[in-house]
Parts: C-alpha cells; sequence; structure tokens
C-alpha cells in the first residue's frame, strides 16, 4: 500500500501532456522585464540605473530584509528604463527592464554541464551561498529558501523532504527535471542536508512518475541517507503540510512552521538551482516553465530565462489558438489567469496553461445542496463552506475561530462542488480580512 | 367547590407575594447605576445606527460621549450640528461646529473613457474582484462596478448608474456615514465638504501613473500636469504622486481648475448649465466669497 497524507483530497484528469517532452532551453528575449518583488516577502531595493550595461547573473536588486531575496539580471545588455509594469494581479509592480544585447556573463558563473560533486563548503557558507543567489521556493509560492535553512532558535530539522510530488494536473516541469537532471538533485539534496545538519533525506514522488522514481532508484545507491519514496497519486500531496503527513506521518499544528515536527520541505527545482547556485555559482536566472494545454499544438517544457514575456513562451509551443479563452500562470487547480499574455516570467511562474472557451469559462453558480463534498476533499480538515458564509457575511472573528488562516488555497472544495459555488474565492477574501485584523491587533 | 377557589387565590397571591419581596430586593442587591443623560442623549441622536460616527451604534455613541464627558472628536454625520448641538445641551458642553459633508466618487471611468481590456467573471463583488485582479481595464486604480458601496449604503444614497458602469451618490440623501467609503476596496470614495446647492468640484480620479500610462489606460485620467495647481489662487489644489488633489475645506468653486484640465479629469457638479454661466453664476459666486 503506498502512503498518501489522510484527510481529503481529489482526483482531478491528469492531462500532463507534455511529460515526455524533454526540456528545451529557449532563446534569450529582446526585451527582459525583471519584477523585483518576485517572491513572498519585502519587494527587493534596486541597484542599477537608468542606461547601466549589465551582464548575465549580475546583481541588479538587493533583499532588504530577511524574508526578501537578492535579484540577479538572466541576460546582458542596456538597462532601457525602472519602471511600474502589470505583473500576474493586474496591478502596477516595480521592474527593471533590459534592453537585451549579446550574451555575456559574468566570469565567476561555471556554464560547463560537467557534474560536480564535491563541494568543500561548511552548512554556513552553504546557506549564504543561496542567500546570495537569491533562491526562492520554485514550486510556486517563492518562499526565500535561505528562510527555511534557518529555523528559529529551539527548533531543529530532523528529516529534508525533496517535493517531486508535481500534483498540479497538466505541469510536467519538476518530472522532467527529475529525468534529465537527477544525480544534480541528489547533489543538491546532500549540500541542503549538510546545510541543515540532518542525516535523512527523502524524495517524495507520486506513483505516477514511475520513471523517475526508478531513475532516482539507480542513482540514490551512491547517495547515502537519501530515500525514495512512491506516494498514492492524490491532489494536494504537493502541499508542504500534506507531504509531510504522507511522507512522515506527522502532522503540522495549526499556525506552526513544518519545523515544528521536524521536517523541512524543498520542491525539486528548489534543489537544482542550489546545486548550481552552490556547485556552478549561478544565481536563480533561469527556471523550468511547462507550456501546456489542450488545445496547444506543441506542448513542451522550457528553460526559460526570467523575465521573458509569456508570449514568446506560448508562441516557441506552437501559438496561442484562436479559440483561447483563459491563460493561466500555473496550473489549472492553483494558478492564476493572467491579464495579459505580456507579463513577465517570474521566479514564480511554474506553469503556462492555455484554455478554450470550452473549458476557460466559470459555470452557473447555484444554490448550496448541504452535501457536505467540500467537507469531505478539504485536506486541513476545514469546513469550507461555512467559512464561505462567514465572509460573506463578514464575520471575521468567527471565520478566524474556524480556522481560515489555515486553508492553504488548494481550490480542492471550488473543484468538487456540485453547484459550482465559488468557495475558495470566499475564502480567500476572509483570509486577506482575517490576516489585516490579526495585524491590526499587533 | 368554594374551598378549592379559596386555596387557588391564597396559593396564586403568596406567589405573587413572594415574587414580588424575591424582585425587589433582587433589584436593589443588583442595581447598577446608568447615568440618565445616556438615554437623554440616545433620544437625541437619529437612531440611524449606521456607525457614521465610528461607534458600533446610537447607542454606543451615547454611551461614549456620557463616560468621557467631552464631545471633542465626537460627531454625529446623520444629524449634523443641529442634533450635535442638542446633545450639547443635555450635556452642558459645547458642540465643535462641523461642515456637514458629502460623499463623492472619485472615478469617471466609463465605458467610452476607459475601455476594458480583459474579461472578469469571477465572483461579482468589488472585494473579491480587487484581491483577485487589478481591474477588467487597464486602469488598476479606478472603480470595478461591482457595487459594494451601494450595498452597504443604509440611506439608499448611493446607486449604480448601468449607462456609465459607476455609482452615483444621490446629495440629497447622503448623509456622510462613510459606509462606502470604508466598502471600496479602491478607495475610490471620499467624503468632501457639502457646498450651496451640492456644488462640487473634484479631481474624479485616483491614477497615480505617470501621465503617458495613466492616459493610455483611460481618456479621461488625471496625468498630474499641474496645470491646475498653478491655475488656483486658493492653495486648494496639490499635486502628489502624479495625482491632483482639491481641498474642498480651502477651495471657492471658481471653477478656473476645471477649464484648464486638459484630460478634463476634474469635475463640476450642480453647477448651472454653462450657457447661462456669465448671467447667473456671477452673482451668487461673489455672495459666497
Amino acid at each position: 500500500m503506498l502512503k498518501t497524507f489522510k484527510k481529503g483530497g481529489v482526483h482531478p484528469p491528469e492531462n500532463k501532456r507534455s511529460a515526455d517532452k524533454s526540456i528545451e532551453a529557449l532563446p534569450q528575449p529582446d526585451i527582459a522585464t525583471i519584477l523585483v518583488a518576485q517572491h513572498i516577502g519585502a519587494p527587493s531595493k534596486i541597484l542599477v540605473s537608468k542606461g547601466e550595461t549589465i551582464r548575465v547573473g549580475q546583481l541588479i536588486a538587493q533583499s532588504s530584509g530577511f524574508v526578501s531575496t537578492n535579484i540577479h539580471s538572466s541576460v546582458s545588455g542596456k538597462v532601457a528604463r525602472i519602471d511600474t509594469v502589470s505583473d500576474v494581479s493586474g496591478y502596477k509592480k516595480e521592474a527593471v527592464i533590459i534592453q537585451v544585447a549579446g550574451d555575456e556573463w559574468l566570469d565567476t558563473i561555471d556554464r560547463s554541464d560537467e557534474l560536480i560533486t564535491e563541494s568543500i563548503l561548511d552548512a554556513r557558507a552553504i546557506t549564504d551561498k543561496i542567500l546570495e543567489a537569491g533562491i526562492v521556493g520554485l514550486g510556486g509560492a517563492t518562499f526565500p529558501t535561505h528562510v527555511k535553512l534557518m529555523p528559529p532558535p529551539g527548533m531543529k530539522a530532523e528529516v529534508l523532504i525533496i517535493n517531486g510530488v508535481e500534483c498540479e494536473p497538466f505541469l510536467t516541469s519538476d518530472h522532467r527535471l527529475m529525468l534529465e537532471k537527477g544525480e544534480e538533485i541528489l547533489v543538491g539534496t546532500r549540500l541542503l542536508m549538510k546545510a541543515l545538519g540532518v542525516k535523512r533525506a527523502v524524495i517524495g514522488i507520486e506513483n505516477n512518475k514511475s520513471d523517475a522514481i526508478r531513475n532516482f532508484r539507480i542513482l540514490g545507491a551512491k547517495y547515502p541517507g537519501i530515500e525514495v519514496c512512491a506516494l498514492r497519486v492524490k491532489y494536494p500531496q504537493g502541499g508542504e503540510k500534506q507531504l509531510i503527513k504522507a511522507v512522515t506521518g506527522r502532522e503540522v499544528p495549526s499556525g506552526a512552521l513544518p519545523v515544528a515536527v521536524g521536517a523541512v520541505v524543498n520542491n525539486v527545482g528548489t534543489v537544482f538551482a542550489v546545486y548550481e547556485a552552490v556547485m556552478k555559482n549561478k544565481p536563480l536566472i533561469e527556471r523550468i516553465v511547462t507550456v501546456t494545454g489542450n488545445s496547444l499544438s506543441k506542448p513542451s517544457n522550457f528553460k526559460v530565462r526570467i523575465g521573458s514575456p509569456v508570449r514568446q513562451l506560448i508562441d516557441a509551443a506552437g501559438g496561442l489558438p484562436d479559440d483561447t479563452a483563459r491563460v493561466i500562470s500555473g496550473g489549472p487547480m492553483m494558478g492564476k489567469a493572467l491579464p495579459s499574455v505580456d507579463v513577465p516570467v517570474s521566479k514564480g511562474t511554474s506553469g503556462i496553461l492555455v484554455l478554450s472557451e470550452k473549458e476557460g469559462h466559470r459555470k452557473a453558480v447555484k444554490n448550496c445542496i448541504r452535501c457536505g463534498r467540500c467537507v469531505g476533499v478539504c485536506p486541513m480538515g476545514l469546513e469550507p463552506y461555512l467559512l464561505m458564509t462567514l465572509s460573506e457575511k463578514r464575520l471575521w472573528e468567527k471565520a478566524e475561530a474556524e480556522k481560515v488562516m489555515d486553508c492553504i488555497e488548494c481550490g480542492s472544495c471550488s473543484f468538487t462542488c456540485p453547484s459550482n459555488r465559488p468557495l475558495l474565492d470566499h475564502i480567500r477574501l476572509g483570509k486577506l480580512s482575517v490576516g489585516n485584523l490579526i495585524r491590526s491587533r499587533k | 367547590m368554594s374551598e378549592s377557589l379559596l386555596f387557588t387565590i391564597l396559593i396564586i397571591s403568596a406567589i405573587g407575594i413572594a415574587s414580588a419581596v424575591i424582585l425587589y430586593i433582587t433589584a436593589r442587591k443588583f442595581y447598577v447605576y446608568e447615568d440618565p443623560r445616556i438615554d437623554r442623549v440616545e433620544e437625541a441622536l437619529p437612531s440611524a445606527n449606521c456607525g457614521g460616527c465610528g461607534y458600533a451604534g446610537c447607542r454606543a455613541f451615547a454611551e461614549s460621549i456620557v463616560k468621557d464627558n467631552t464631545l471633542e472628536n465626537k460627531f454625529c454625520p446623520v444629524g449634523g450640528n443641529e442634533v450635535m448641538d442638542n446633545v450639547a445641551q443635555i450635556m452642558g458642553l459645547v458642540a465643535e461646529q462641523n461642515a456637514p459633508r458629502t460623499a463623492v466618487v472619485r472615478c469617471n471611468g466609463t465605458c467610452e473613457h476607459r475601455p476594458k481590456t480583459k474579461h472578469y467573471e469571477g465572483v461579482q463583488t468589488c472585494a473579491i474582484a480587487a484581491m483577485h485582479y487589478g481591474g477588467e481595464t487597464d486602469c488598476s486604480y479606478g472603480c470595478l462596478g461591482f457595487g459594494d458601496c451601494c450595498v452597504v449604503c443604509d440611506f439608499d444614497a448611493i446607486h449604480m448608474n448601468p449607462s456609465t458602469g459607476l455609482p452615483e451618490v444621490d446629495d440629497e440623501k447622503c448623509v456622510a456615514c462613510g459606509a462606502c467609503v470604508k466598502a471600496c476596496p479602491k478607495n475610490l470614495i471620499e467624503l468632501r465638504k457639502q457646498m450651496p446647492k451640492y456644488r462640487k468640484i473634484y479631481v474624479a480620479c485616483r491614477n497615480t501613473d505617470k501621465g503617458g500610462p495613466a492616459k493610455k489606460a483611460c481618456s479621461v485620467a488625471c496625468i498630474g500636469c499641474s496645470l491646475c495647481e498653478k491655475e488656483c489662487k486658493y492653495d486648494a489644489i496639490t499635486i502628489a504622486n502624479n495625482l491632483a488633489f482639491i481641498d474642498s475645506d480651502k477651495c471657492k468653486l471658481c471653477r478656473k481648475c476645471v477649464a484648464v484640465c486638459p484630460t478634463h479629469a476634474i469635475i463640476e457638479e450642480n453647477f448651472p448649465p454653462p450657457k447661462e454661466k456669465p448671467v447667473g453664476e456671477n452673482k451668487p459666486e461673489a455672495a459666497e466669497a
């Protein structure tokens, strides 16, 4: 019997159309738009000015706090302007816009494909390298990785969990990375184990990626302390708390950090970025993005420079079909519809999903029939119908008591609702309002 | 027969007397002194329970006045100065005189001024739409048009105009309670000093982008050109973050700024129609100044 998390979960159609497409490196864009708020936490402070010539890998914005990251240029050329541009939300955010010229990399970056397995760096030096390289969680949440490696005093990590679940339908970027860069991921895992001071690491992979599981089982023999854990397919297994439950059987208490149960979770993409940062001196300037959709002619996995426009990715994957209703950044469950295809790829863009007119619209909302399915599928054990009602009635204190802040926004409730009720939209508003309420008390 | 009747009367009376004694003792023992002025102040208030004063309702407002024994920073926007004077009389204090205010919507992004570039089909409330997106147009500062402000208004004073897609304030009904100001996620509604005949001059824009992008997104956006600031003789206009603001406490309704605004972002309301301008307008204007 394969492991999985206990409470709730759903089984959306997998639609992994690009699973057998190997990673292609996409050419540089003509103009790169690099946002300065690509992560959770304080926006970074811009270091460059208009007209300055910069090279690939150069630091262009500096971390402005503990929960913040450095941002590096992904291209070489001249800074055309520093301006506000629409990001995924449609709101204007500050960005550095670079006119690309040539492909001049910093000399310190090792661009060869050669595998380096041994590092002489100690734990502190590895964490510093990660901090310097501006690495954030590449699964989509974009939480700065160095923060995870420095647990609050009194807490000690016991196990490092590598998230290779990729439970979102359609997305295959992590899957391809595990197949093509397996050994690098294992080295990266060793580095993170050293940084955290743990003896054990578990790579959690869902059973629908049996080739990746096999790959790691063969390669892993050389790397003691790293286990592979095959998991039963269930959404949202890639959620941090769900993965910890599935792998270790431990439940993260409400409001606590995963390290409270001794676990630290990192995505495989992040681990690969850690490998490149520590061994190759390469900051986080590229990421793997799946460009997919049922109507798209050439679903692909691309290695993309951060700051490339989404339009370039779609064009490379066969162009935008005529009957497109929505373009989603991320997967179909948790992704966000883009306001325009000109928004740039950021550190958190795990996929671009094109939805046709047939798929891309909301269905008519009907009344709640009290079937309780949303309660049954909630992986956090919440009562989504109640949270929605409390949010509609603006009863924030009650919503807080009903643990609205524990919601991981996986969307299982909205997915399963037979009346198509927009449960998650209201719960998100509840989280936002309760969050403001909690902050106002401080 | 008569005996049982007698018993019944006796028992019921005994219960009655015993209860009366218990009630009397309890009332004495647990007596809480309440300032009689609270009731009188509450009676003087309009009983709208709108929360415009910042308290949970008229009773809570009355309690706070009596408890603090001051009228400083306490004002009922619904009742205005008249009600506050009555309250002051009860309290034996002097009320602060506040000019009556009225709400204005600082967005003029109608369909023709601000074309839609996206289509939102999520939950049709401003709060949720604003949480997810900047709105259906290229201006991420403007009105979303789902009417959260109309839902919260207790006085039926703000309504969506279906032809423009923007809310409109009914000046006669608006009491400046501020419920719509809190409901608007884009902070578009502002309480401004009420002028004679409900005349208003204000910048109907909150776009803080630079001139170019602002004008591209909406033809009537404020571009922060500062022409109005230079034109104003009363220092009522300030420019901050590419956006002009007219201070209603300083504005003398001269309308010079309206004429110079290149994008027509400054709006005049309830003035006589332009044809009669030279004749009809000058007289009352001079009297006010």
